[in-house]
């Protein structure tokens, strides 16, 4: 089991938060001027990385607020929580090497 | 050399060494196809181009051994009653094949029709099953509702009474579903795949996909250098979101820990497979005796092939309340694997955006029991370029066109 830091709650085990799927996929701002293949990238297709993934957590039995989390799907080491709405920390600030992990948009 | 009773028997009395099932030779320079992904699905495909296209100019190349994957871990329910006509088409395709699998192969896949029942235990689980009953019956398909009498003679340790937190209020019982012994599909099919001249290399990651400058596939690199390929097919499971990265082209999967785990082993207790989706628990019995028992996914994505140990303890609360007999028997191992989960929870069969590159993927948590089947229909696909009618629904396409088979609703969780 995750233990988990929320950015407004503190370190909290797993069983408190439901999971989010994959961070910062945007929806389109102009729904209307959108085709098909960007509706389906936007709906389905997730980078699914093998290493660093970026992904959002809901805290339900806490202070019920989304924020986004890293995570190294290989080891599930979390390197680090931030509030929803801030850009994804660079790999220096994650402690990892740009060579280790390549970083999909 | 063929397996029969006569062979059987000259062996003991010769106390002869068995001749090695498949050999392991070193890679071509190129191939006709080459299969990424040495599990079940992958050597069947590799088997039916041989014997049913007359491509054998193949390779399966795997990362580790042959069917270490998910081939050996799951838990080998087989059954077709999905709700959807095409899904059924698909998985009955399946059944049929396995059916006669141990007579084709040669090789005793043990397929075991037993009869797989699924538990109702509120009024949406008995409005959801007699659908599915009904849908199931108009496709050809056999499958009945049971009163929890009836399922109770049907699984004798079966809790049907009315103190469980969910009692069983029916069940739907496929008896043409069942088992089958997970390892000796790969290694059966192995066998009859390297007969007719494929080549089966383990120990042999891809670590890259090579197009040429007009875009087409023309080969893979692995550990053991370039291999050129006028065709390729990924059948890599969990994998295949990275695999598939490697041709740039993005995947609608995402890749879960799912989790069994097998208790000690006992005399047989448990005739057929039960499986429920509401309280999230399903057992049978392997022919060893063990309890073999399906838990659920994680939460999150992840290649760990581990997954949290409370998935597992939810599990053995519904099983233990299920079946009071197994509540003081021990549990051997429990381990995980990594499925490819599609928005729909059914499986992408077919061609890609890149010329020359194929993918079966997408089983998510149930592709064991599709294992004959699935690559019957890849192997049509890779040989002509085009899909098996069967398989033509399953496109990577319907994601774009949304013309989803949505499973997902109409099974649940467990497959």
């Amino acid at each position: 089991m995750l233990l988990i830091d929320c950015p407004h709650c503190g370190p909290r085990p797993e069983l408190e938060f439901r999971y989010g799927g994959e961070a910062h996929v945007a929806r389109p701002a102009e729904p209307a001027t959108v085709d098909d293949a960007q509706w389906m990238a936007f709906l389905y297709l997730r980078s699914n990385p093998k290493g660093l993934h970026f992904e959002r957590w809901r805290h339900m039995s806490g202070c019920g607020r989304f924020f986004n989390c890293a995570r190294d799907t290989v080891s599930d080491k979390i390197l680090k929580t931030y509030p929803a709405g801030q850009a994804r920390p660079s790999l220096e600030a994650l402690g990892l090497a740009p060579v280790d992990h390549e970083v999909r948009a | 050399m063929k397996f029969s009773a006569y062979a059987l028997l000259k062996n003991a009395l010769t106390g002869s060494v068995w001749p090695e099932q498949w050999s392991s030779p070193e890679p071509r320079a190129s191939y006709d196809v080459v299969i990424v992904g040495a599990g079940g699905h992958g050597l069947a495909t590799a088997y039916y181009l041989a014997s049913e296209h007359g491509i054998r100019n193949v390779a399966v190349l795997e990362k580790g051994w042959l069917g270490g994957g998910n081939t050996g871990r799951n838990t080998t329910i087989i059954r077709s009653n999905y709700l959807w006509e095409e899904s059924q088409k698909l998985y009955e395709h399946a059944v049929k094949l396995w059916e006669g699998l141990s007579q084709e192969l040669n090789y005793n896949v043990m397929y075991s029709p037993r009869g797989v029942m699924m538990l109702a235990h509120t009024l949406h689980d008995v409005q959801s099953a007699k659908r599915h009953i009904h849908a199931n019956r108009l496709g050809g398909i056999d499958n009945e509702w049971l009163t929890p009498e009836q399922a109770q003679a049907f699984c004798p340790i079966l809790n049907v009474g009315p103190n469980i937190r969910y009692p069983v209020l029916g069940a739907a019982l496929q008896r043409r579903g069942g088992t089958a012994r997970h390892d000796a599909v790969a290694w059966g099919y192995a066998r009859a795949a390297s007969k007719r001249g494929v080549h089966i290399i383990q120990n042999c990651e891809v670590t890259g996909i090579r197009r040429a400058p007009s875009g087409e596939v023309i080969g893979v690199e692995t550990g053991k250098g370039f291999i050129g390929a006028k065709r390729v097919g990924v059948v890599a499971a969990g994998h295949t979101s990275v695999l598939m990265g490697m041709a740039d082209v993005r995947m609608p999967l995402e890749s879960y820990p799912l989790q069994a785990l097998v208790s000690e082993p006992v005399k047989p207790v448990m005739p057929c497979v039960v499986m429920s989706n509401t309280v999230h628990a399903y057992m049978s019995q392997s022919d060893k005796g063990e309890l073999v028992i399906g838990a659920g996914t994680d939460a999150y994505t992840s290649y760990s092939q581990t997954g949290g140990l409370h998935i597992s303890a939810h599990t053995l609360d519904a099983i233990c309340e299920l079946f009071p007999v197994v509540r003081r028997m021990k549990m051997l191992r429990n381990w995980g694997g990594i499925v490819d989960v599609t928005p729909d929870r059914s499986p992408i069969i077919g061609k890609t955006p890149v010329e020359g590159l194929f993918v079966n993927c997408g089983w998510g948590t149930g592709g064991f029991k599709a294992t004959p089947g699935s690559g019957h229909v890849f192997a049509h696909t890779l040989a002509t370029g085009e899909p098996y009618a069967i398989n033509a629904p399953f496109t990577l396409d319907r994601f774009l066109t949304g013309r989803l088979i949505d499973e997902a609703a109409a099974a649940a969780v467990a497959h």
